[in-house]
């Protein structure tokens, strides 16, 4: 019982933190909210899904920028709206954030903004995954102690 | 006789005869042969001779003639046998020649003669020519004096300039001493004289317009000669000199009543005007018949030109006078606009002016009425309550029946509980009923719908009047208050031949009757009763208090409902009825009976808020696609998801309720699917509602989501409790445009 305790208060601040510093917001908690007994696994599946889509999302962004010969913006806005728009689905604040900056330099065509805001967006993205991994494990660690996942507010 | 200056002394000049024979046989032949010499020279001259041969022929012969004479003259003395025979030969020539000659001429000499009669006649033929030239160019200069004459009388459209220069040009052309014109006065039994060709200012002359000559005139459409000593001719004044020849010629004056296109007008409702043209005295000239043709088209075309004259003036009077009206009535217009305004604001003004005091006084009052107050105290203060609700319900409806008479009432359509609202009438009359002790009750008819579309508060308003009349005007006995659909048989009513109502599809006509068993009316107050601030005798004793507006507002209600409202009764001490029917409409079957009414704030948190319902979800980004369906399912939808238009097309279905479709990703055109789905399903029933999801708040995404037909808009992210309500939004009212 100690054990699920701790790790229980252990998740909670772990949540906390991340929403104080801006890694998650309110959606995520709805997220949470949508998993119950029918899907006990939707928020990870959730994120799974979204770390996928980054990381190819990223790829394209990186390759469009690349070219030397005419960037397409186009294609490079078109990204960074479905970066924008899944970050905003799952509640990655921080990741919502430098996307709406991308997508301006985007319009401005602005080569090394956008290369500015791509490095940004891959930093923010790996701090994310590495953190939800994190809370995930803290999750399963409950879990596997018997305990049930807190609801945080 | 060696004395003679003659030819050589060959001859014997014996005999003084033989001397004189001699002579004039030498002159004879000497003319002979000069004749034909003469005639040779001026045939010559003259290239047109046609009796050549004659010519020789008499040339011959008066050459051997002479010839015959000359040889003569060698005859007188001793002459040779040769002279012999040559006098001899000549002799025989000359006599077969002359008489050659004379046979010749039996022909000639007719045709000489007949020449000369031809060209007699051919004189007078050249000689009547030119007569008839004249007589062609003096009737083609009158023809253009007329042409000048109707050019300069045409050319002009102002009356006087008309006549004025018919006389001056006529005085010219035909060179008058003067010439005047008679016009015909108002009375139409005078002539009056109006213009003349040489006096200034012809002043008041007038003469009777039945004299016979001015008849004889006038009956006639030619010129007419008239004696110099008529009244109308005696223009100048007289002198010693003879008087010329005098011409009068009428001038009809056309009106334009005069026209008539199937008969011209007759003559003897013609008026006519009198020319009278005088040809200088002492002159001894006559009229002339092209003369007095010219005159005569010379009137008709001024009769023309004063029609068209007359015409003219008429119009631009009558564009005058419509002027003058437009602006005058415009001035009419601009001023009951400026009233309108006016009691328009003082109208807002005191509204709000006299409701705010009387608002602090019935609060104040009511308070005042929960204090601790002594009975008399209390006593004035209900009154004060009591006065003061009234002059509240005075002007309520003061203002509501004149903004009903400006028109700028609407009625306020929707729909609405038709039982709730009877029962809630039913609520607020009850109390006052039972301290009346007055029974109420209220019968709805079976087949008369829950629901219905119109004005709820306005026919709550009426229906409210009506009972409220009934319970006020009752001392004792029951009221019963009826509501049934009114069907076609009941539609025309006999007491209201006037009203038709039609029932349709979506319409049905409420009939409502109120009966009450108290004092009643004479029938001949009951058209008094609808009329505004009329009381009559038998309500005034009553203590009504009432401003008597009550049923004339309600009236105004029901006609704005397209209906029709009067009160029945026997007779004073018999009760009276009131009965109004009004048009409603009849709401959409919906899904509305399975779904439960759902109050504003929804009270189910449970998991399975809508059990079942079938949803499709499009959307190309995946994480926001399952994000969504985990929203939907926990709500317990049967959620299908897509991840493009033409995979949504394809799976979009009449079971599926609801479709969220991702609008805000460029390249997709989500709109294009919603007007795709629009046409998929051509009853409205059938179709699901669509409802977008987007990030952007802006007016555009909104009215471009309007524009294509979807029913919702929602601004991802969206939370549990968002989608909750919207979803019960859409099902119970299947519209939502904010969620924002």
């Amino acid at each position: 019982m100690d054990v699920v305790n701790q790790l229980q208060r252990q998740f909670i601040d772990y949540s906390a933190s991340l929403h104080r510093e801006g890694f998650l917001d309110d959606q995520f908690t709805q997220l949470q909210k949508l998993q119950d007994d029918n899907s006990p696994d939707f928020v990870v599946e959730v994120a799974s899904l979204f770390f996928e889509d980054c990381e190819k999302l990223i790829n394209n962004m990186a390759r469009a920028l690349e070219q030397q010969q005419g960037v397409d913006f186009k294609q490079v806005d078109a990204s960074v709206h479905q970066l924008k728009g899944s970050s905003s689905s799952i509640g990655a604040m921080r990741v919502k954030d430098v996307c709406i900056a991308f997508r301006s330099f985007c319009e401005a065509q602005n080569r090394e903004g956008c290369l500015r805001c791509l490095q940004q967006v891959t930093h923010e993205y790996s701090l994310l995954k590495n953190k939800l991994q994190t809370l995930f494990r803290l999750q399963q660690q409950i879990l596997a102690a018997g305990g049930s996942i807190p609801v945080v507010e | 006789m060696d004395s003679c200056n003659c030819i050589e002394p060959q001859w014997p000049p014996d005999d003084l005869l033989m001397k004189y024979q001699y002579i004039s046989d030498f002159f004879i032949a000497l003319a002979y042969f000069s004749i034909p010499l003469e005639l040779i020279y001026f045939v010559k001259k003259s290239a047109v001779f046609p009796y050549r041969w004659v010519l020789v022929q008499f040339g011959a012969f008066i050459v051997l003639c002479g010839a015959t004479h000359l040889i003569n003259l060698w005859t007188f003395t001793m002459h040779t046998r040769t002279v012999a025979m040559v006098m001899t030969t000549a002799k025989v020539f000359t006599a077969v020649v002359s008489c050659a000659t004379a046979l010749m001429l039996v022909h000639i000499i007719p045709d000489l003669l007949s020449v000369k009669t031809r060209e007699l006649f051919l004189k007078n033929k050249a000689a009547e020519l030119d007569r008839e030239m004249g007589l062609i160019r003096t009737q083609e200069e009158t023809g253009r004096h007329v042409r000048m004459l109707t050019h300069e009388i045409r050319s002009t459209l102002d009356r006087h300039t008309i006549l004025k220069t018919t006389l001056v040009e006529l005085g010219r052309t035909l060179a008058l001493e003067e010439c005047a014109l008679w016009m015909p006065t108002r009375t139409g039994l005078e002539l009056q004289l109006s213009y003349t060709l040489r006096q200034q200012n012809p002043v008041g002359y007038t003469v009777p317009i039945h004299l016979p000559v001015i008849n004889q005139v006038f009956s006639s459409s030619h010129a007419v000669k008239i004696s110099p000593n008529c009244p109308v001719a005696r223009i100048r004044p007289a002198g010693k000199y003879m008087p010329g020849e005098v011409v009068a010629v009428r001038v009809p004056l056309l009106h334009l009543s005069n026209f008539q296109i199937n008969d011209w007008p007759e003559l003897s409702t013609k008026r006519y005007a009198l020319m009278v043209l005088m040809l200088p005295s002492d002159s001894a000239r006559q009229w002339h018949v092209h003369e007095l043709e010219l005159v005569e088209v010379v009137a008709d075309q001024v009769a023309v030109a004063l029609s068209h004259a007359a015409i003219l003036e008429e119009s631009m009077r009558a564009r005058d006078l419509l002027m003058e009206q437009n602006v005058a009535l415009d001035l009419a217009r601009r001023e009951a606009e400026t009233a309108i305004r006016a009691r328009n604001d003082f109208l807002a003004v005191m509204n709000h002016e006299m409701r705010t005091p009387m608002h602090a006084i019935i609060a104040l009052s009511s308070l005042l009425q929960e204090t601790e107050l002594t009975p008399e105290q209390r006593l004035m203060v209900e009154t004060i309550l009591k006065s003061s609700n009234l002059l509240s319900t005075l002007i309520n409806d003061v203002l509501d029946l004149s903004r009903l008479e400006d028109g700028s009432l609407q009625l306020d359509l929707g729909t609405f509980n038709l039982f709730a609202v009877f029962r809630e009438v039913l609520n607020l009359i009850k109390p006052i009923a039972s301290v009346k002790k007055l029974h109420v009750s209220l019968n709805l008819a079976p087949d008369l719908p829950e629901y219905a579309i119109g004005d709820e508060k306005h026919l709550m308003q009426t229906i409210l009047n009506v009972v409220g009349n009934a319970v006020k005007f009752s001392k004792e006995g029951s009221i019963s208050i009826t509501a049934i659909v009114a069907k076609s048989e009941l539609l025309r009513d006999s007491r209201t031949p006037e009203f038709f109502p039609v029932p349709s599809d979506n319409h049905f006509y409420l009939r409502v009757q109120v009966k009450e068993s108290g004092v009643g009316i004479s029938p001949q107050d009951i058209p008094k009763l609808f009329t505004k601030f009329a009381q009559t005798q038998s309500m005034a004793t009553r203590n009504s208090g009432g401003s008597g507006l009550g049923l004339a507002i309600c009236k105004r209600f029901v006609n704005l409902m397209e209906g029709h409202i009067w009160i029945e009764s026997d007779g004073l001490g018999k009760g009276c009825t009131a009965i109004f029917m009004v048009k409603l409409g009849i709401p959409e079957r919906l899904n509305e009976p399975k779904l439960p009414l759902m109050p504003k704030v929804p009270t189910n948190h449970g998991p399975t808020a809508f059990p079942g319902l079938k949803v499709l979800v499009m959307d190309e980004n995946g994480v926001s696609r399952m994000v969504t369906k985990g929203l939907l399912v926990h709500l317990g939808c049967d959620v299908t998801m897509v991840s493009s238009s033409e995979e949504c097309l394809h799976v979009v279905s009449h079971e599926h309720k609801v479709v969220f479709m991702d609008v805000c990703v460029p390249g997709m055109d989500g709109y294009e699917v919603a007007i795709r789905i629009n046409e998929k399903f051509t009853k409205r029933h059938e179709r699901p509602i669509i409802v977008a999801l987007t990030g952007n708040t802006d007016k555009v995404t909104k009215e471009n989501c309007m524009r294509v037909g979807m029913d919702g808009v929602i601004l991802k992210p969206v939370s549990l409790d968002k989608m909750r309500s919207v979803l019960t939004d859409l099902l119970e009212h299947r519209v939502l445009f904010e969620a924002i």
